[in-house]
């Protein structure tokens, strides 16, 4: 049977397909993940965005539409996926998909474009606890986004920048806007680029492991999400939730899209 | 599951949990609903099929001002909604 999982996320559509294989005497069904898709939809029409997206994924994928069983979604904007059979949170479908990933994980960190959340999973990836900030932006992707663009870098050479200083700046400023003006001051005070670079992915960790905090840390951890691949990012993480090791995913932002299509294809 | 509805800004954290294991055999008859004088609580079903009490989307963007009123500034001595929660499944974060 093939499942997908739409992560209906606030910058972009992922999705991801599943085919369960049966495997003779195995305790538990294997999954065959297809190759994940992700989209930026050009549409205000989320609707239409969903379904061009879900037409594509399938054509990638190799895979018949119609021989899609199941499909769930999650995400911002997941009631917009009118033809999913059922849509479930940001929390269960990370909770699940990052415990499927890394079967050891208790404590989930999801860093997307427009949230930040901290989860707490059981080993069965049902999600226990969790802490989001709905209304900040300046714990997520597009903070560091605008700050990454008022000094001219590109998201990856932001992240790379911010690995080459070792100093502290603290960032006073808790709204994206007014720490804007703040990162305009360090640079016409003559601030490097690596410090402050540094300085806001420090501030964006700060905020993430308030949350995380919230619902307590517990090995191991894991980071989800689009953030992870800003390198500065996650070093300024590690060190601020204060542990040895952070796990991270091969495809971070497809893991809620996986945990949707694995609740899809549990359901009997 | 600990359900966290809320925020972080410059002045604090404002968060409302709901322990939804306390939550979903109430055993104060939904007493949340009408205690609550913002009608901020509505039972939903979650993700895992229990029906369960949650803030409503519109007011977890603004709990420092909507909560004000019922607040010892404002005169109460304890919050209505923690206090009709006799299972104690709702907790106030500040």
């Amino acid at each position: 049977m093939i499942t997908a999982g739409i992560d209906m996320g606030s910058r972009s559509i992922k999705i991801v397909l599943l085919e369960d294989i049966k495997v003779e005497g195995a305790p538990q069904i294997k999954y065959d993940m297809k190759k994940p898709y992700l989209m930026m939809p050009g549409d205000l029409d989320m609707d239409k965005a969903a379904e061009i997206a879900f037409d594509s994924a399938c054509k990638e994928a190799g895979v018949d539409k119609g021989s899609v069983k199941r499909v769930y979604a999650t995400g911002a904007g997941r009631k917009q996926v009118t033809f999913a059979a059922d849509s479930v949170t940001e929390m269960t479908a990370g909770a699940k998909g990052a415990v499927y990933m890394f079967p050891n994980v208790k404590t989930v960190v999801d860093v997307g474009a427009e949230e930040g959340r901290g989860i707490k999973a059981d080993s069965t990836g049902k999600a226990t606890d969790f802490a989001g900030n709905e209304k900040c932006a300046a714990g997520a992707g597009s903070f560091a986004e605008a700050m990454s663009r008022a000094l001219q870098l590109s998201l990856k050479e932001f992240g790379e920048y911010s690995l080459r200083s070792d100093k502290t700046i603290p960032m006073n400023a808790q709204c994206t806007v007014f720490a804007e003006s703040e990162v305009v001051s360090l640079i016409h005070s003559s601030t490097p680029k690596e410090d402050i670079a540094k300085a806001v992915l420090d501030a964006v960790a700060s905020r993430v492991c308030a949350m995380v905090r919230r619902v307590g840390i517990e090995k191991d951890v894991v980071l989800i999400g689009g953030m992870v691949h800003n390198v500065g990012f996650v070093s300024s993480l590690k060190k601020a939730l204060d542990v040895e090791e952070l796990l991270l995913p091969e495809h971070p932002e497809y893991v809620a899209a996986l945990g949707c299509a694995l609740l899809a294809a549990e359901t009997h | 599951m600990i359900a966290n509805y809320g925020y972080k800004d410059g002045s604090g954290d404002y968060y409302i949990s709901i322990d939804t294991d306390k939550c979903i055999e109430c055993g104060a008859n939904r007493a949340c609903l009408t205690a609550c004088p913002k009608g901020m609580f509505e039972i939903m079903t979650d993700d895992y099929d229990d029906e369960v009490a949650w803030i409503k989307a519109q007011f977890r963007k603004s709990l420092k001002y909507d909560c004000a009123d019922c607040k010892p500034a404002a005169g109460y001595s304890s919050l209505p909604c923690t206090t009709a929660c006799t299972p104690g499944a709702v907790k106030h974060s500040w």
